[in-house]
């Protein structure tokens, strides 16, 4: 045990440290600090935070200025738990939307919010990621499975049925949320 | 888990183990914590205990077993999570060995272990030896808080779970675990709301397992049971006797060598692989530059408690060494300031106008980020007299 300690003073000799011991920022909510407040956002989207308190629960909201869902006003849920960047936040769509890859409880389906997700990726990843599935609709990863179907058959038929839903109106029987801004 | 003369450990598989091994090698005063009761599953492998010990904790029964086995040891049991506990506690340790099964409570006992060395107090540098095992694979390492690379510097490292698509589990389900994990992903919220599935509640289990159950016969899929969907959805692997042995026995030699100082410890990690054959490979993982944890220990910074939390920005601009330009400062307690987004600026812009003595004590830790800094960089904050 002595070893361990003289190799300690060797190394404190060159490095000023100390003080009283204090309670410190954990990993987790000081990599979501940097996340956060490096956040490029364009003017399409902003953040908001219910409790400004809490910086690892926030709502995003996105307003597509191009394709098929511009006009709407989408929003999701932030989740970041004592595990970032180990594990990714698991994001949440609030509203009933008709997308292929976003089912009608808001799951999401982004390859980097599960399978792909790794420690180096950051918050504005995830958020470039969110802005693409809706200026490209993936209809090779469905999680709406009616919605992927109709984006495959007829592109014009499928950005009718867009444009019905985000008017708040039904698609098979399925009432939509009214999402236009 | 731990272990005194200290040292301090878990019960599970790897903690029956460790315990039995300390105990033969003469260590004689030895704590345990471990949030677990045993459960009728573990019998197999965990060999501290017995049937009628199920539903016991795992902590207090492996205590009086190795007790009652080997004569001289005294084994303090403590049954709860680890995080119960704080630095006062473990100060009272030599050392800590843990096998524990989550990364969130390794970094948890690796941060407060780094936080507790103190440069004036020799015995606040408390090894820590961590063992863990994966089925056939399994390693063990050596991490002297501070010193040497920890286990937040080695995080990026860890293969993360191989998680399955989303719109695989939602639409073209091909293995058992894929019904299981579209029960617990997508059927309990939709079907549950907001009620949150609690792992370790035989009746959410089951609901779990009938509503698999549903979904593999509709996709001829065979082989969903109840024990298998506890496994996927507590992310159990299979553990495998051996595997725990072999690492158990190197942790256990690692801390009789630190302890007694009879041979030179392990430089610093050791990976072993018995899926074909027994291969091992110790190798000196390297400390992280920037490491959130040890990377970045917190500096002393001599400022004014009078002077404005601006006027000590600015002041830190000034510092060459640092090179920031649109910080975010904040404690443990408080956001201090937010460069963004608005919301949060606007929030914390009031505090720029207020003194640093208001805001903070005296030896306050000020962790800040910056977009020109890759990592974080933390301060102590001192006011002059
Ligand atoms: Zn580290």
């Amino acid at each position: 045990m002595l070893k361990i300690w003289s190799m300690k003073q060797q190394q404190a000799a060159s490095n000023a440290e100390g003080g009283p011991k204090k309670k410190k920022v954990t990993a987790a909510q000081l990599r979501a600090q940097k996340d956060i407040t490096e956040l490029a956002l364009p003017s399409t989207m902003r953040t908001n935070f219910p409790d400004p308190e809490d910086i690892l629960n926030f709502t995003l909201t996105i307003e597509p200025d191009e394709g098929m869902y511009k006009g709407g006003s989408f929003n999701f849920t932030f989740a970041i738990n004592q595990n970032f960047p180990h594990e990714p936040p698991k994001v949440k769509c609030t509203q009933k939307i008709y997308h292929p890859n976003i089912d009608l409880e808001g799951n999401v389906c982004l390859n980097i919010l599960r399978e792909d997700w790794k420690p180096v990726l950051n918050l504005n990843a995830v958020i470039v990621g969110l802005q693409f599935l809706f200026l490209e609709p993936n209809p090779s990863d469905p999680l709406n499975k009616e919605a992927a179907e109709d984006l495959r058959l007829t592109r014009e038929n499928f950005k009718r049925n867009v444009k019905s839903s985000m008017q708040g109106g039904y698609i098979k029987n399925v009432q939509f949320d009214k999402v236009l801004k | 888990m731990t272990v005194a003369d200290h040292p301090k450990c878990g019960a599970g598989g790897l903690g029956c183990e460790v315990l039995k091994n300390l105990a033969l090698s003469g260590f004689t005063d030895i704590h345990v914590i471990d949030m677990d009761t045993i459960d009728v599953s573990n019998l197999n492998r965990q060999f501290l205990f017995r049937a009628a010990d199920v539903g016991k904790p795992k902590a207090t029964v492996a205590a009086e077993f190795v007790m009652r086995r080997v004569k001289g040891v005294t084994i303090t049991p403590y049954y709860g999570a680890i995080q119960d506990k704080g630095p006062d506690y473990y100060m009272q340790f030599q050392l800590v060995i843990c096998g524990l099964d989550s990364v969130e409570a390794r970094r948890w006992i690796n941060a407060t272990l780094v936080d507790m060395v103190d440069p004036e107090n020799q015995e606040s540098l408390k090894p820590l030896i961590d063992g863990g095992t994966e089925g056939f694979k399994g390693q063990s390492r050596v991490i002297l808080p501070t010193l040497s690379s920890c286990y937040e510097c080695s995080l990026d490292m860890l293969t993360p779970r191989a998680a399955v698509p989303m719109c695989t589990l939602a639409s073209i389900p091909r293995q058992p675990a894929h019904c299981i994990e579209w029960a617990s992903i997508l059927e309990w919220p939709r079907i549950m709301g907001d009620k949150k599935l609690d792992n370790d509640d035989p009746e959410h289990i089951t609901w779990l397992y009938e509503k698999a159950l549903e979904r593999a016969k509709e996709f001829n899929i065979t082989g969903v049971t109840y024990s298998m969907t506890q496994g996927v959805v507590k992310n159990i692997i299979p553990a495998i006797a051996s595997t725990n042995a072999i690492i158990a026995a190197s942790c256990c030699n690692e801390a009789l060598k630190i302890i007694t100082s009879c041979s030179p410890f392990m430089n610093n990690y050791m990976m072993y692989m018995g899926d074909e054959g027994v291969y091992t490979h110790t190798f000196e993982h390297e400390k992280k530059e920037g490491c959130p944890v040890c990377g970045t220990l917190a500096t002393d910074y001599e400022a004014s408690g009078e002077w404005t939390l601006d006027e000590f920005i600015e002041r830190l601009k000034e510092k060459p060494d640092i090179q920031i330009k649109k910080p975010t400062l904040s404690t443990e307690r408080r956001k201090l300031y937010y460069a963004g987004p608005p919301q949060l600026m606007e929030m914390t812009r009031p505090n720029l106008d207020k003194k640093l003595k208001d805001l903070m004590d005296s030896g306050e830790e000020v962790a800040i980020t910056d977009p020109g800094l890759p990592f974080s960089l933390r301060l102590n904050v001192i006011f002059s007299k």
